[in-house]
């Protein structure tokens, strides 16, 4: 079998095997179920940002307001529930994550669609706005006494073991919020005319104008569906935390568009599978949690991170413009 | 008077004046003072430069996201030959060799982004994104992630000293701002960064050598970010992998303020700087108001919206839509 370079995917599943033979190799314990479930549950919250992300990289634009759409989703969330209604069930919480993060994506969706704006630099100024408006207007003090029903489900587990070892290990059922992302994504994007449509824009704008897709309300849904993926993240990540910080969540907004890019979607637009968006996460997590295994130090964490985007984008794009120069 | 406002420039300097206007209204007597003056000549330097080295890049197309990790990897170098070479040299000598070994690392870094763009054809944001983490991460692991104090007394001359009255740190940006603004309107070089940013391809079958502009490009942005990390490093008597990481965002934004096409092809340096003087009035304003540091960010977010808005009419549309006309491959 020839292994194809050009795939982003092939790459990023062999260095995940690699990086996982070596550290079973030098660490016998590596390969065990609390190792699994730590990368699991370490990926939920940046797997589901990376579908929203990956969703925009498509249509040809770039977000780096998500994270913070999901902080203020999260924290207004947590802050009307415990002042007005502390007995709400979690779903509803949810719900009303989703909404503020739909409405936040919207006003992005509002400059990108309806004034034609470069989505970096509109997504850079709601960035700071987003946060400024939650720390200044909504508070910026942590909360750590969350609604019994958030607190509930952050209980909730799909499986739980001891191992052989006397190790404890547990998978949230939030796990399941990331399955269920990832599968509505696809049917969108691969089975719905709307999925299509996001593809063309991404490829072509101007040619997905001509054969008549509504390229702005196209390009609005895109950031309403980012938005709402946002707000999930975020209130799955308080729940999870257990307390809604202010703070958190924003910063990791490269690390995610570094996963997305690690996994094959290209920037350009038109491009990017759910499957290299998943293993891109994977060997993100696995870098971030199990680098010190291999014997390399946590300092080196970044590096590491870096040169992986550099030689996971930089062989495709090297190879690329190989053929065009061939070609010309 | 509309035909004035027409250039992006003329309205922020419109934006700027009205600021200083209305913040010498609500702070009376405060705003509009010596000490004010002196306060935000010293504050602004260090990333009205890094704006600077994204403007340039900018001015390609492209974009340098690595210009904070060049410029605290530069200052880390040079605070550890200061510290670890020559602990408890007052030698100016020593001091001079570290600077000169920061800027040798600046230079370098950028000929990384450099080769990594024109060469490996990389999209400038990844390359950028992926070295930055690179730079950063060896800063970190060269310091294990904690300050590097105990400079020579002479180091602080560059970011708090005064010549003639004026803060160094101050000349040494007017320095570099009227050096870029002179490469770039009168030379060679500045009209192919132009050509280029305007069009790639017909940039190419003009006879620029493409790959070589490219790297030179991201070399001087580099460089801007060494210089830009000295002055940081002088200003806090200490050197850290993760100082001024709230100026990336900001640098871009100052650029984009400024008028500076993120496509590429359009930007000037006076733009800039006029953009730089907004942000810095409109900081040290809402500071003496008593506004929170968050509310500011959210003034500088919306402040930018503004702009984008009323500048995104004045492009032409071909350059606001990028992928709307790809030009035919040959």
């Amino acid at each position: 079998m020839k292994l194809d370079l050009t795939r982003n995917e092939t790459l990023v599943a062999a260095v995940i095997l690699a990086f996982c033979l070596v550290a079973a190799l030098t660490d016998p314990g590596f390969l065990s179920m609390p190792t699994l479930t730590d990368l699991l549950r370490g990926g939920i919250v940046l797997g589901i940002f990376a579908v929203g992300v990956l969703v925009v990289l498509v249509s040809g634009g770039i977000d780096v307001s998500f994270t913070a759409v999901a902080a203020f989703a999260m924290y207004t969330t947590a802050l009307g529930l415990v002042t007005w209604a502390p007995g709400l069930p979690w779903p509803v919480a949810f719900l009303i994550a989703m909404g503020i993060g739909a409405a936040l994506g919207a006003i992005n969706g509002l400059f990108i669609a309806g004034f034609g704006l470069p989505t970096l630099i509109v997504t850079l100024g709601t960035l700071s706005i987003y946060r400024g408006f939650l720390l200044t207007f909504v508070g910026s003090k942590l909360i750590s006494n969350l609604p019994p029903a958030m607190r509930d489900f952050s209980r909730l587990m799909m499986v739980r073991g001891t191992n052989a070892d006397g190790s404890f290990y547990s998978l949230p059922w939030a796990f399941a919020f990331l399955v269920g992302v990832v599968v509505i994504t696809w049917t969108i994007l691969h089975r719905t005319m709307l999925g299509r449509s996001i593809f063309a824009i991404g490829g072509s704008m101007e040619s997905a104008r001509r054969i008549g897709i509504p390229v702005r309300a196209t390009q609005l849904f895109v950031y309403v569906y980012v938005g709402m993926i946002a707000g999930l993240a975020g209130i799955i990540h308080a729940s999870m935390a257990r307390v809604a910080n202010p703070f958190d969540l924003v910063g990791l907004e490269l690390s995610v568009i570094a996963a997305v890019v690690l996994g094959g979607a290209r920037l350009a637009g038109g491009y990017g599978t759910l499957t290299g968006t998943l293993l891109g996460v994977a060997l993100i997590v696995l870098v971030r949690n199990s680098l010190v295994v291999l014997g390399i130090p946590s300092t080196l964490q970044s590096v590491a991170i870096g040169i992986l985007i550099l030689i996971g984008t930089g062989l495709p794009a090297w190879q690329a413009k190989r053929a065009a120069a061939r070609a010309a | 008077m509309k035909r004035l406002l027409a250039a992006p420039e003329a309205r922020l300097a419109v934006i700027a004046v009205v600021i200083v206007v209305g913040m010498t209204i609500l702070a009376p007597g405060r705003f509009l003072s010596v000490q004010n003056a002196t306060s935000m000549a010293f504050q602004f330097p260090e990333f009205a430069i890094l704006a600077l080295a994204m403007t340039i890049t900018m001015l390609t197309g492209g974009i340098d996201l690595s210009v904070v990790g060049i410029a605290n990897l530069s200052a880390i170098v040079a605070a550890l030959i200061l510290t670890r070479l020559v602990p408890g040299s007052e030698s100016v000598a020593w001091l001079a060799v570290a600077m000169l070994a920061a800027l040798v690392v600046g230079l370098l870094a950028g000929l990384f982004n450099g080769v990594a763009v024109a060469v490996f054809g990389l999209p400038p944001i990844l390359a950028t994104l992926g070295s930055g983490l690179i730079f950063t991460g060896i800063a970190i692991s060269l310091t294990g992630g904690s300050a590097v104090m105990g400079f020579p007394a002479a180091t602080a001359w560059l970011g708090n000293a005064t010549l003639a009255g004026v803060p160094v740190p101050l000349l040494l940006f007017a320095v570099l701002a009227a050096g870029l603004a002179f490469a770039l309107a009168r030379t060679a070089f500045g009209l192919r960064v132009q050509m280029f940013g305007t069009n790639p391809l017909a940039a190419h079958f003009a006879g620029v050598d493409v790959t070589r502009l490219l790297i030179r490009v991201y070399i001087v942005s580099g460089a801007f970010g060494a210089i830009a990390g000295l002055v940081i490093m002088s200003r806090a008597n200490s050197a850290k992998a993760d100082y001024g990481s709230s100026y990336l965002l900001l640098a871009v934004l100052i650029a984009v303020l400024g008028g500076v096409n993120p496509y590429g092809g359009y930007g000037r340096v006076i733009g800039v700087v006029l953009a730089v003087l907004c942000m810095q009035f409109l900081s040290s304003g809402l500071n003496m108001l008593g506004v929170s540091n968050f509310a500011r960010e959210l003034i500088w977010g919306v402040l930018l919206l503004l702009v984008m808005v009323v500048n995104a009419g004045q492009w032409p549309r071909r350059r606001a839509r990028p992928r709307a006309q790809k030009p035919e491959s040959p």
